[in-house]
């Protein structure tokens, strides 16, 4: 059976525009990520009009190239608990720990991938509970998570009294190979990072996990009615950020094979400056993981940017602070919010 | 005597002591339209919230071809060829017509990835049927672009893509133009021809009265009457009636002093 709504006379009907073109829907589904990668090349243009040298030479990219994996499997997944609605503050923990879980596991003569695939169990679980503490609980995520944080992190240095741990062993194996070595001069880890963000954008556009995650960020009583598990959808996204935590945290304890018990706390304020920066709105329903890596990009780029242009290390916060104000004007301007 | 769709038997939902539907029985067969009528906080949005599993009833069950449900829910309801037109009408304003129209229903493959192809040409056909009159918007148009009327053209598209046995609206022709009125109408009317059910919830008397051909009318949680369209008579029969439920006594009148008890009965 058919519907025919078309009025009487049909002639009269008027068609529905065609569906946009490829390069349209595109454009216009990465509107953010499209502006953020506008700021970040103007911000690389004034960096190398005020210092050539720097910026016409390898050194500084490669610099770079060793802290961004770390970042950008960080942001990817802030970005899905961005738009369901949510903000992860005890992610840098959640690395911490789940480095050390892998960490323990190497000490004591485990395989390194079985270390990688308990480290990365860790992650999920610590996720699972934050985010399960968090929704079903219905505390605010803002606080709660900072307490997960401040909890989780306590309990490391009292356990491990502060110490670190070396895993040096660890340099001549297969694993150290495949996860710290160098591929094409450059980083292997940058080589994963991105593999890691392209999954994760692949969900967050064209899963129906991602499909929900927008759903309920932008209307949770809509998905609920039309028959979304809210709280699960809300909960998967802490999971996800736990396991992009864990990976984080492996990649940072094998740059130079040594677990740190402040492991991921650098991390805490440049990711969620990279979500936003990246043209991910706070309201929830809608963000861009292309955008969060570019965001990424960006504030990996201004430290490093700001010192090599000859400016002293006291100008970092300034303009790091300056160009974050200046996304999120252009951001503003670039997005309307639709109600 | 055509197939039972849908029943409640003794349905009840209480906050507390206070009770938003107290035992309501209220059955839909297959391939006729149903008006539920009653005035604010009869229940009515509250009865077809436990319909579509939004809410949980406190008490009673609900039948679906004869079965009774057990763990009602938002997602069993849809599965079980209900689809539910809610009043505020269900939509995610910043995401695009096509995902609205899937939300929660979205035509992907075993790994969960979503046929993208599919979904908007599935999109544009059930926005041709509705008879969109705008050719500004396509299937990927955010919804929050759209006018009410639209917007309520996305709901109806997103209750007929699955082939639903029966079809709940809300209060559908509230703050419509005329001309989209008549356009849920004649939506109804297509379902209906198709050997679908509808429960249409109305405030306007002659509004359902037009397109409904039986008739339940709620008052403070409990059914007041259940009647066909020959039986009731005339839109004029229906309003008399329900003008005597709000004023027991039977006097409608102006005069301030009897204004005040029937509103304090």
């Amino acid at each position: 059976m058919t519907l025919s709504l078309e009025p009487a006379n049909a002639r009269a009907a008027p068609a529905v525009r065609p569906p946009d073109s490829a390069l349209r829907r595109f454009l216009m589904a990465n509107r953010a990520a499209v502006g953020s990668f506008a700021v970040f090349v103007a911000m690389m243009a004034v960096f190398t009009i005020f210092s050539p040298s720097v910026f016409t030479h390898w050194p500084i990219y490669s610099s770079v190239l060793v802290t961004l994996p770390v970042a950008l499997c960080l942001v990817a997944p802030l970005v899905f608990i961005v738009t369901v609605g949510e903000i992860d503050l005890s992610f840098p923990a959640t690395m911490g720990f789940s480095a050390w879980v892998f960490a323990l596991l190497v000490q004591a003569g485990f395989s390194p991938f079985l270390a990688i695939l308990g480290a990365l169990a860790t992650g999920m679980i610590l996720g699972y509970c934050v985010g399960a503490l968090v929704v079903l609980a219905s505390l605010s995520s803002l606080i709660a998570t900072l307490g997960m944080n401040y909890m989780l992190r306590g309990f490391i240095m009292i356990v491990t009294q502060g110490k670190s741990i070396a895993l040096l062993d660890l340099h001549d194996t297969a694993a150290g190979a495949l996860f710290s070595g160098d591929f094409l001069g450059l980083p292997v880890q940058i080589f994963w990072a991105l593999g890691f963000v392209a999954f994760a954008a692949l969900l967050f556009n064209r899963h129906r996990f991602g499909a929900r995650v927008h759903a309920v960020g932008d209307h949770p009583d809509s998905a609920a009615q039309m028959g979304i598990n809210v709280n699960r959808t809300r909960i998967a996204t802490f999971v996800f950020m736990g396991l992009g935590a864990a990976i984080a945290g492996v990649f940072s304890a094998m740059i130079n094979y040594t677990w740190w018990p402040t492991t991921g706390d650098g991390y805490l304020l440049g990711t969620i400056a990279s979500v936003f920066v990246g043209g991910t709105p706070t309201w929830g329903g809608i963000g861009t993981i292309t955008g969060g890596a570019i965001g990424a990009l960006i504030v990996s780029f201004i430290q490093s940017g700001i010192v090599a242009a000859g400016l002293s290390g006291f100008y970092v916060q300034f303009f790091n602070g300056l160009i974050i104000i200046l996304a999120l004007l252009g951001h503003r301007w670039n997005q309307k919010r639709y109600r | 005597m055509s197939e039972r769709l849908v029943e409640l038997r003794n349905v009840a939902k209480s906050y507390g002591r206070v009770f938003a539907v107290g035992g309501v029985n209220l059955h839909v067969d297959r391939g006729e339209v149903v008006g539920l009528l009653g005035d604010n906080g009869a229940g009515k949005s509250t009865l077809i919230k436990m319909l579509a599993g939004a809410i949980q009833p406190t008490s009673g069950d609900i039948l679906v071809r004869g079965k009774v449900e057990t763990h009602w829910d938002a997602a069993r309801s849809r599965n079980a060829g209900i689809e539910t037109v809610f009043q505020d009408r269900a939509l995610a304003v910043q995401q695009s017509i096509v995902r609205n129209i899937f939300m929660g229903r979205e035509i992907s493959n075993w790994f969960g990835f979503i046929d993208s192809t599919r979904e908007r040409r599935e999109a544009e056909r059930l926005m041709r049927e509705i008879g969109f009159t705008s050719k500004v918007f396509s299937p990927d148009s955010i919804v929050g672009q759209l006018s009410g009327g639209e917007r309520q053209g996305v709901a109806l598209a997103r209750a007929i893509y699955n082939q639903a046995d029966l079809i709940v609206m809300d209060e559908p022709t509230t703050a419509l133009s005329l001309t989209e009125t008549e356009k849920v109408f004649r939506f109804v009317r297509t379902v209906r021809a198709g050997g679908r059910s509808v429960l249409f919830i109305g405030h306007n008397i002659h509004h359902v009265y037009d397109i409904a051909e039986r008739f339940v009318v709620m008052d403070r949680g409990t059914v007041a009457l259940q009647a066909t369209k020959q039986e009731v008579g005339s839109a004029e029969q229906l309003i008399a009636f329900m003008e005597n439920i709000a004023h027991p006594q039977g006097v409608v009148s102006f005069d301030p002093a009897s204004t005040q008890a029937g509103a304090s009965s």
